[in-house]
């Protein structure tokens, strides 16, 4: 072939290349029309699998991502007292000792516990809000809760939540305010009540706290003020912000279950959709490419017309598997999802996340099943479409 | 101008079980001319034809095609000699399942990439000039064995070859269309056309329009009767 | 439809136009994560946060080791059901935390 000498030539020449691929593109679609039904399937499955895969990649990087932006604003450091590693009720008088670290420019105390309805059997969190909570102030007699326990016990704002305490008594509250969808995916089973109540719920002493909240001056003398106060209280447990971040760095992350099963199952429906692929030609193919080759075809060409045959199922699985596990996720809640992480649990936050797009996931995703598929179909026809064609003649 | 000089073909060479399919063999083919092999099976006269065509290349000796050496062009060019020299007409027509006939004649043009319009017209054209054009889009597979024929004889005139190439042309046909398949033949060498063929087929290489036939037994030529040319 | 389309267009112009169709919608979303605006209700949602000073997603609601896995100590599962870490089928969804707080869980357990 001469090589262009003027950039007309070029043109024409890269034209030439793309009007060569349209063709072959013609060529294979046309061809793979002869097993319409098999090649509807294996389409079926890869779109399947890179719908579930997309979906679970796209939703654990949504929560991750959203987790980290709203987590940022969790307390700078919580004490807890243990003993005999287990979590147990702290006294108010330790804040003192707290207080007098250098660097330390609050600390409260935090009312926080669970609370079991029998009735449901869903299982609530009941807090106390902080002393500076302005939108979330509540009065004894008053509560906020969040829109699961709204769904399960069926109550609307201006409506009485009953809760019945370990003493046998029933408590009444009035529902001031239930918390939006919004912010279900933090306060979905959230039940605010004012200090008083809340004592009086769970029979506690009026010094004892779930445990204590520190609001530090310089976030950069967070670990020193850690080391000082582990020198004062050793039986405590110190919970830093940048624990509780790491915590939701990490879920969903590949060696937790949901994700790690999918992979396997994923890994096992690609191997069988590879290996059909690969399992050899039929005669048909073999003697096919032999007449491809002596019409005319080069190798390169039969080789480019299989490449675009497994480029185009996996390419089209791949964008609309994509597409639809975004719409999936970010429109329908990842819906599907729902079964698997809700588990037993009773209340599911009504939630929509943020939308965003992992890139590197799916770059990643991409990159597993666009090559090793486009391979898998290459590959068995190489030998082939390398051999003389003179074959085809016998 | 086709040439061969001392081609010999083996296959499997040096195991135990080597074919030696041609031996010696020394042909020079003319142009305009309808040249026919015949002979038993297994005398060659396939494997004779995979080498002019340019499907395989010969274990030694060279193929000249004007003047040219062919036998040993890397497989690019050889595929490029095969796409604007010869037409191949396969003994089992070999067409595609799949595609449509109209794509069934196009397909040796698709990789000079013609623009679509004017190729998708030229093998209409085809089809007409050999009288199936109402066949065009449809499936290979409803094709009777006359059709098919005309269908493959189509294809291989898709890029105006030269040089169309027969592997027992009528093998699978009755009387009647092996006439129309020599009347089809004679219209092309008088479009300039060199045809070449193998046959077992006696209409065939004692047809009129046949200019040379030529015997092969075991891989050499035995015979060669060179008819008269027609006034 | 599809019939339509094959018999008036080329196959390969056919199939393109389908995954250009696919790519133009995975675009529209990668616009529409950049400009969806959910981010302005995330904002206040993070004021709710930082107000009440919560720690955990209320994504796992089934136990209470699944439900503030950054709070969690190291016998909660336990107390749960005496056999079993990933008795709740969150579990298996949710580490627990490698380093606690400032103690070391076990030393096999830290980053190398």
């Amino acid at each position: 072939m001469t090589e262009p000498n003027n950039s007309y030539q070029a043109g024409l020449l890269s034209r030439l290349g793309a009007a060569k691929q349209l063709y072959l593109i013609d060529f294979t679609l046309g061809a793979m029309k002869r097993r319409t039904g098999r090649n509807v399937m294996l389409f079926s499955v890869y779109l399947a699998i890179i719908f579930i895969l997309g979906s679970v990649m796209l939703f654990s990087h949504a929560i991750r991502r959203e987790a980290a932006i709203l987590l940022e604003n969790s307390p700078e450091l919580l004490v807890q007292k243990l003993r005999m590693g287990r979590h147990e009720l702290i006294e108010g008088t330790r804040l003192e000792v707290l207080r007098k670290i250098r660097g330390v420019r609050q600390a409260q105390g935090r009312l926080w516990g669970y609370f079991y309805d029998q009735a449901n059997g869903a299982n609530y969190t009941l807090m106390v809000p902080r002393e500076q909570s302005k939108t979330t102030a509540v009065k004894p007699g008053e509560t906020i809760i969040g829109e699961g326990v709204a769904r399960t016990k069926g109550i609307k704002q201006g409506g009485y939540l009953f809760l019945l305490s370990e003493t046998g008594k029933l408590m009444k509250l009035k529902v001031k305010q239930v918390f939006s969808n919004q912010s279900a995916l933090t306060n979905t089973d959230l039940i605010l009540l004012s200090e008083p109540d809340y004592r009086r719920f769970f029979v506690l002493p009026p010094d004892l706290y779930t445990d204590l909240s520190l609001t530090i001056r310089n976030k950069r003398e967070i670990d020193k003020i850690v080391e000082k106060a582990a020198k004062l209280m050793p039986q405590a447990r110190f919970i830093t912000r940048r624990d509780i971040l790491r915590t939701y760095e990490s879920i969903f992350s590949w060696r937790e279950g949901l994700l790690l099963a999918l992979l396997g199952g994923s890994l096992i429906a690609f191997t069988i959709l590879s290996f059909d692929k690969a399992s050899g030609m039929s005669a048909e193919e073999r003697r096919e490419i032999g007449v491809l080759k002596a019409v005319g075809w080069e190798t390169s060409d039969v080789i480019a017309m299989k490449f675009w045959e497994g480029a185009l199922v996996s390419i089209g699985a791949f964008v609309f598997g994509v597409a639809l596990a975004y719409a999936h996720v970010f429109f329908f809640s990842a819906g599907l999802l729902e079964p698997v992480l809700k588990g037993w649990a009773v209340i599911y936050p009504s939630f929509t996340l943020t939308p965003s797009l992992g890139g590197i996931q799916l770059a990643t995703l991409a990159f597993f099943t666009i090559i090793p598929y486009t391979a898998a179909t290459i590959i068995p026809i190489w030998r082939a479409a390398t051999t003389d064609p003179d074959e085809v003649m016998r | 101008m086709i040439e061969l000089k001392k081609v010999f073909k083996q296959y499997h060479e040096g195991r135990i079980n080597e074919v030696r399919a041609l031996v010696n063999i020394n042909l020079t083919l003319k142009k305009d001319c309808i040249t026919v092999f015949k002979g038993p099976s297994g005398s060659g006269k396939t494997t004779l034809l995979t080498l002019i065509g340019g499907l395989s290349k010969p274990s030694s000796g060279r193929i000249l095609l004007d003047g040219e050496i062919i036998s040993n062009l890397p497989e690019k060019f050889l595929a490029a000699l095969r796409r604007e020299h010869f037409g191949f007409v396969f003994q089992r027509f070999n067409l595609i399942r799949g595609i449509s006939v109209l794509e069934n004649v196009m397909l040796p043009a698709y990789p000079m990439a013609p623009a679509h319009a004017p190729l998708r017209q030229k093998a209409k054209d085809l089809l007409e000039r050999l009288h199936i054009p109402e066949k065009a889009d449809m499936p290979v597979d409803v094709l009777s064995g006359g059709e098919a024929q005309r269908v493959a004889i189509a294809r291989a005139l898709i890029n105006d070859p030269d040089t169309i190439i027969a592997d027992e042309p009528t093998a699978n046909l009755d009387s009647r269309l092996a006439v129309q398949f020599l009347q089809i033949i004679e219209q092309l060498r008088k479009d300039g056309k060199t045809i070449i063929m193998t046959s077992h087929d006696p209409r065939i290489w004692q047809a009129r329009i046949v200019d040379r036939v030529i015997d092969m037994e075991d891989g050499h030529i035995v015979e060669e009767n060179e008819k008269v040319a027609n006034p | 439809m599809m019939k339509f389309l094959s018999n008036t267009m080329r196959r390969s112009h056919l199939a393109l136009a389908v995954i250009a169709t696919g790519a133009a919608g995975l675009a529209l979303m990668t616009m529409h994560a950049q400009f969806s605006g959910r981010s302005s209700q995330l904002a206040g949602h993070a004021a709710l946060v930082a107000e009440l000073g919560l720690t955990d997603l209320a994504l796992f609601t089934e136990a209470r080791y699944t439900r503030h896995p950054s709070q969690a100590d190291l016998f909660t599962p336990f107390q749960d059901h005496p056999l079993s870490f990933d008795h709740f089928p969150s579990g298996s969804l949710v580490l627990p935390q490698r380093q606690f707080g400032n103690k070391d869980l076990f030393a096999e357990s830290l980053p190398q």
